[in-house]
């Protein structure tokens, strides 16, 4: 075939490789900066069966950086978009575009019908469900992150090598790392990291030259400094995904950032049966609600006080008007509470409730 | 013993700098996450491992190379 002469003319690949990168399954998770070189190139080289996933659609400002887009896919989905443009770049292979958000209820499922998985994503919430997606389903996956000027990249879930979770065991807070917004990339960074991927997928599936597992490559591309750290696996964290397998379909938490706060009425909160009451006024603003049911955290004071929440109960929070207690419930939700309910209208309302329930008594 | 001491990612932000050498007297990681913690009160907040010549450690870890690096996770793609 004319197509993938240059590749077949390579001793290291040939036909027989050739045909195997196209009886390959890869699942690309992000068509964004990443994704797009990535796809591209794994479109050109023939790879079989191409999956993307994402929800998002394309944007001006990702014109700059995800290179497989124009202003004819403006306003249109990421998987949509970029499946069209790659059956323009390569028409013999199968393509299959999800234009969903990757979730636990939905990985297992996807993951599974294909044999190396590539993280294109930006958050790390998504991160840590791909990750783990890929232990659980036994994938290797070929990951890459990017921040400014500098990227990192490695092979995870490799031949009994490390994950994601044996470098970073612990998924960064919310405040800790700004990945909610835009903070600004070289456009041609994710292009450089992007291209590694490609390139170690591609020697996977050929068996050819030497893997980035088990070490993972910081590159930076204003003074071209790349360092290798290695990594060790660790069971211990291998082991923490792998007992989630049985309810990992359950586990989805909307990310931070898109978590609406739960509002519930007076009636709907004296209708749960194991609640904390919490007050998040100021001190002496009336009505002064005293009862041991009620626990007294102001607003303020809230994430010095948090192991005051008992996560063992859902928390119905309120204020004055319901203002503040949104608030406090988006802080408990940064915290990973997420059982935390914000009253609707206001401390009156509980006031009343509590002063029926004595006089019931 | 004299570190040179790599930053990465967000964390250049917080140190203004890559890479900077510093005198370092304490034993293990934990003292030394101490001094730089002192330096940069910031970095507390912030996630990243210590890699020293080029290997993960722990708290425990004892320092015994000159090269180390703080290796934030890089959440964009």
């Amino acid at each position: 075939m004319t197509r993938y002469s240059r590749h077949i003319i390579l001793s290291e690949i040939g036909q027989e490789g050739q045909d195997r990168l196209s009886n390959s399954k890869v699942l690309v998770v992000g068509a964004g900066g990443l994704g797009c070189p990535v796809l591209q190139y794994f479109a050109a080289a023939g790879i079989g069966t191409i999956g993307v996933i994402d929800f998002d659609t394309v944007s001006e400002s990702n014109l700059q950086r995800q290179i497989l887009f124009g202003a004819s896919t403006l306003g249109i989905n990421k998987a949509i978009a970029a499946k069209a443009r790659l059956e323009d770049l390569n028409n013999t292979i199968l393509i299959n575009a999800y234009p969903e958000k990757l979730t636990h209820k939905n990985a297992l499922a996807i993951f599974q019908d294909y044999d190396i998985i590539v993280d294109g994503t930006d958050n790390f919430s998504t991160r840590y469900l791909v990750n783990d997606t890929s232990i659980i389903t036994n994938k290797p996956l070929v990951y890459a992150g990017i921040y400014k000027f500098e990227g990192q990249v490695s092979v995870f879930n490799y031949k009994n090598g490390p994950s994601y979770r044996c470098l970073f065991p612990k998924q960064p807070e919310k405040d800790s790392t700004p990945n909610c917004s835009e903070i600004g990339v070289l456009g041609v960074l994710p292009g450089i990291i992007g291209t590694l991927q490609a390139n170690e997928v591609i020697k996977l599936i050929l068996g050819i030259g030497e893997v980035l597992s088990g070490k993972v490559l910081y590159y930076n591309s204003l003074n071209h400094q790349i360092n290798f750290i290695k990594v060790n696996r660790s069971e211990k964290e291998i082991q923490k995904v792998m007992d989630t397998k049985t309810f990992f379909e359950t586990l989805d938490e909307v990310s931070i950032c898109e978590m609406p706060i739960q509002v519930i009425s007076i009636q709907d909160a004296i209708n749960k049966k194991n609640v904390q009451w919490i007050d998040v006024r100021d001190q002496n603003i009336n009505p002064e609600i005293k009862h041991s049911e009620v626990l007294q955290i102001p607003l303020k004071n809230l994430e010095q006080n948090l192991n005051k929440i008992d996560v063992s109960k859902e928390q119905v929070i309120f204020c004055q008007v319901g203002i503040k207690s949104k608030k406090a419930a988006s802080i408990l939700q940064n915290h990973q509470i997420h059982t935390s309910f914000s009253l609707k209208n206001g401390a009156f309302e509980v006031l009343e409730y509590f002063n029926n329930k004595n006089y019931d008594r | 013993m004299i570190l040179t001491i790599k930053y990465f990612g967000l964390l250049t932000e917080i140190t203004g700098r890559s890479e900077e050498r510093i005198e370092f007297l304490g034993k293990n990681i934990s003292d030394l996450k101490d001094v730089l913690f002192q330096k940069y009160e910031a970095l507390k907040n912030k996630d990243f491992q210590i890699a020293q010549d080029n290997e993960l450690t722990t708290n425990e870890t004892m320092v015994t190379a000159t090269e180390i690096a703080l290796l934030p996770p890089f959440a964009g793609g």
